[in-house]
């Protein structure tokens, strides 16, 4: 039987009885519109959290001052001072290292002209900027020399610079943190949300001596929060956190048995694991909405039974006037994967739609992408093949006499 | 009588399973059919003449016994070859006219076509000029529910003879139709055999047996009676008589 011919035949056959057609679809535009939709917010989950890692930099340690233990109690992570300047300088001497940077960080209210703003404010060495991988837009880095001198000055986070200066440009203009002035030296490059959904461009960067002297104060000289870590190649991660905790227990005079005064974290395995999070959830995501299309598939599976057993008569007839078992099947086939198919493809502008919408209202990443549309057509295809081809197949084997007596 | 006969049967049975064993419904029947023969099927009801009609027309398979048809022995053919049998060897019509409802009147007449590979185009040229044929030509858009009966059995030998069969087999077209449309019927049936179609065809009525050239009546799953048309009625009912 020709297939131009067959088509035509399914179509109609599919017209015959629109509501049912359309009800039966509608199994498969839900499933395929819960996985489309599933898969654009996984996508997205995923794709922000590449993101961010990929703003966070690659291969970083950091390091945290802290847990001290006075008589029995234990403050939390980067809350003992314990780390110093000179340590960072002596980790930056380990083989393997590309940079470290010391931090030394607190919170700051900014004024600029009638407006003000809260924001972190860090203190770091101008090396940091290349740890983090951050590049600046306008103006330049501040100095060794800025640093030598604690001067005041600073590079600001886009999102700061958006709240305080109000669309003019920040580079050059002085803003206040209390009554000392700081003169805006540089614009930081946009870098988005951090993994745990903080604003990572609402920041000020100011030269690590200013932050320890003027602005937070030190508990002890030199003394800094935390040490930002970049290791030349992901490979010798391992190694290097060994020597990073061997080479401070010594400088610290940690005696054997002793805590750690300091913890080393690597962010690149604590990134993965969130990205793994991320890709689990996704999967399950689009776990749980396959089974809506596999419920849609049953569903044509069931109309097309009821389907086979309504033209028991005209599939007697198409025998007895020459159609083989083959036409017979190739005929309910078709008409299945016609409606798995025509129900895809409205699923799929619903899914596309519905995702849409979610990220216009809430804001929730999303990812559209033409594979998800391809494989989610040839799953509808499938689907279609495989459940209507029992009862097709249920319609190819009757015999002619038999269905030309059904009544 | 010289000619190869189209269909030839020999110790032909047929059984249907019942809850109370087989039963027989054809018993032992023997009948050769030549080329352009017009040969009506009588007999009272439950004789076994639709039974007989299904197997010539490969609908159904006998239990026992050969059939020759165009000189193939059907007992030996798989599925796929019967089916083209029934769409190209010959045509069937059937009482209940058994048109497709949601098809028009042409294609309706088509659909063999559709079977049998014929491209598109072949299959509307093909299907309007036996439509033309059979008187219905104005009708061939129309769906089989717009037409009266007559015209729609019109319409059922149309598609039977779409393939150019050799041989029409028909168990009581004229079962639904009154006596002056059973005549038209019958006109176009006695047309198409002139043209060389070899016709069966299955009635109740002596009336309308009358057009065929021979005679073949069945009792209880035999063949008591077969002779030409135009013997004597009388001797025809002794002959019949058990
Ligand atoms: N599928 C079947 N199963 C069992 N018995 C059947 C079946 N089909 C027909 N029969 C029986 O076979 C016998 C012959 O039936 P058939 O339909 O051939 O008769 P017929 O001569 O065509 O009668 P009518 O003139 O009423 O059409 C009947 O007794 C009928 O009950
Ligand atoms: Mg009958």
């Amino acid at each position: 039987m020709m297939f131009t011919g067959m088509f035509h035949e399914a179509w109609s056959a599919m017209g015959a009885n629109r509501l049912r057609t359309a009800l039966t679809m509608l199994g498969m535009v839900i499933g395929v519109g819960a996985v489309v939709l599933m898969m654009a917010i996984g996508q997205g989950a995923q794709n922000a959290v590449k993101e961010s890692i990929d703003s966070m930099g690659s291969n970083l340690f950091v390091v945290l001052s802290g847990s001290s233990m006075t008589g029995g109690v234990r403050s939390g992570s980067g809350n003992a001072p314990s780390l110093t300047t000179a340590d960072a300088e002596a980790i930056g001497e380990l083989p393997g290292i590309a940079a470290s940077a010391p931090t030394h960080m607190g919170m700051a209210q900014l004024v600029h002209g009638s407006l003000n703003w809260n924001t972190t404010v860090y203190g770091v060495t101008p090396s940091y900027l290349d740890v983090r991988s951050w590049p600046i837009v306008a103006g330049d880095n501040f100095t060794e020399s800025d640093l030598r001198s604690a001067t005041r000055v600073a590079l600001i986070g886009q999102s700061a610079a958006e709240n305080l200066f109000a669309g003019e440009d920040p580079v050059g203009k002085t803003l206040r943190i209390g009554q000392a002035p700081f003169q805006i030296l540089g614009v930081l490059g946009r870098k988005g949300q951090s993994l745990d959904g903080r604003d990572q461009d609402d920041l000020l960067i100011v030269p690590l001596t200013t932050a320890q002297r003027k602005l937070f104060g030190t508990p002890f000289q030199g003394s800094v929060r935390s040490i930002m870590v970049r290791v030349e190649r992901a490979e010798v991660m391992p190694q290097v956190e060994i020597a990073i905790n061997a080479l401070l227990r010594q400088r610290h005079h940690l005696r054997e048995g002793q805590e750690n005064d300091f913890s080393v974290r690597d962010l690149t395995a604590i990134a993965e694991s969130a990205a793994e999070t991320t890709r689990v959830m996704s999967l399950l995501l689009g776990a749980i909405a396959s089974v809506s299309l596999i419920v849609g598939g049953i569903g044509i599976m069931n109309i097309m039974l009821v389907s086979v057993t309504e033209r028991t008569r005209e599939i007697g007839i198409r025998m007895a006037i020459g159609a083989r078992e083959i036409d017979v099947l190739t005929q309910f086939l078709l008409e299945a994967i016609l409606i798995s198919i025509a129900g895809c493809l409205i699923g799929l502008m619903l899914g596309v739609g519905s995702a849409v919408l979610i990220h216009l209202s809430t804001g929730v990443p999303i990812v559209i992408s033409g594979s998800s549309a391809i494989v989610a057509f040839l799953v509808a295809a499938a689907t279609g093949i495989f459940f209507g081809y029992y009862p097709a197949r249920k319609a190819a084997r009757l015999d002619p006499i038999e269905a030309l007596r059904y009544q | 009588m010289r000619d190869t006969p189209v269909i030839t049967i020999r110790h032909l049975y047929k059984d249907y399973p019942t809850p109370a064993g087989s039963f027989p419904v054809l018993k032992d029947v023997n009948l050769s059919i030549y080329p352009g023969e017009f040969v009506a099927i009588m007999g009272p009801s439950g004789s076994g003449k639709s039974t007989f009609m299904n197997i010539l027309g490969c609908l159904d398979r006998p239990t026992s016994g050969d059939y020759e048809l165009s000189g193939k022995n059907i007992a030996r053919l798989d599925k796929d070859a019967t089916a083209k049998l029934r769409g190209q060897t010959l045509g069937f019509v059937f009482q209940g006219f058994n048109l497709l409802p949601r098809m028009s009147l042409e294609d309706n007449v088509a659909l063999p076509l559709v079977y049998s590979d014929v491209p598109k185009t072949e299959r509307q040229t093909r299907a309007r000029q036996l439509l033309d044929k059979v008187g219905l030509a104005q009708y061939a858009a129309s769906l089989p529910s717009r037409i009266s009966g007559g015209q729609q059995q019109r319409v059922a030998i149309a598609r039977a003879l779409v393939n150019r069969p050799g041989l029409i087999l028909a168990d009581e077209p004229t079962g639904n139709l009154d006596s002056h449309t059973s005549e038209e019927i019958m006109t176009l049936f006695t047309s198409l055999n002139r043209e060389g179609i070899t016709i069966i065809l299955v009635t109740h009525e002596p009336d309308i047996a009358l057009h065929a050239g021979r005679q073949v009546r069945f009792r209880d799953g035999v063949i008591v009676q077969d002779m030409p048309t135009g013997c004597n009625h009388e001797e025809e009912l002794a002959g019949a008589a058990p």
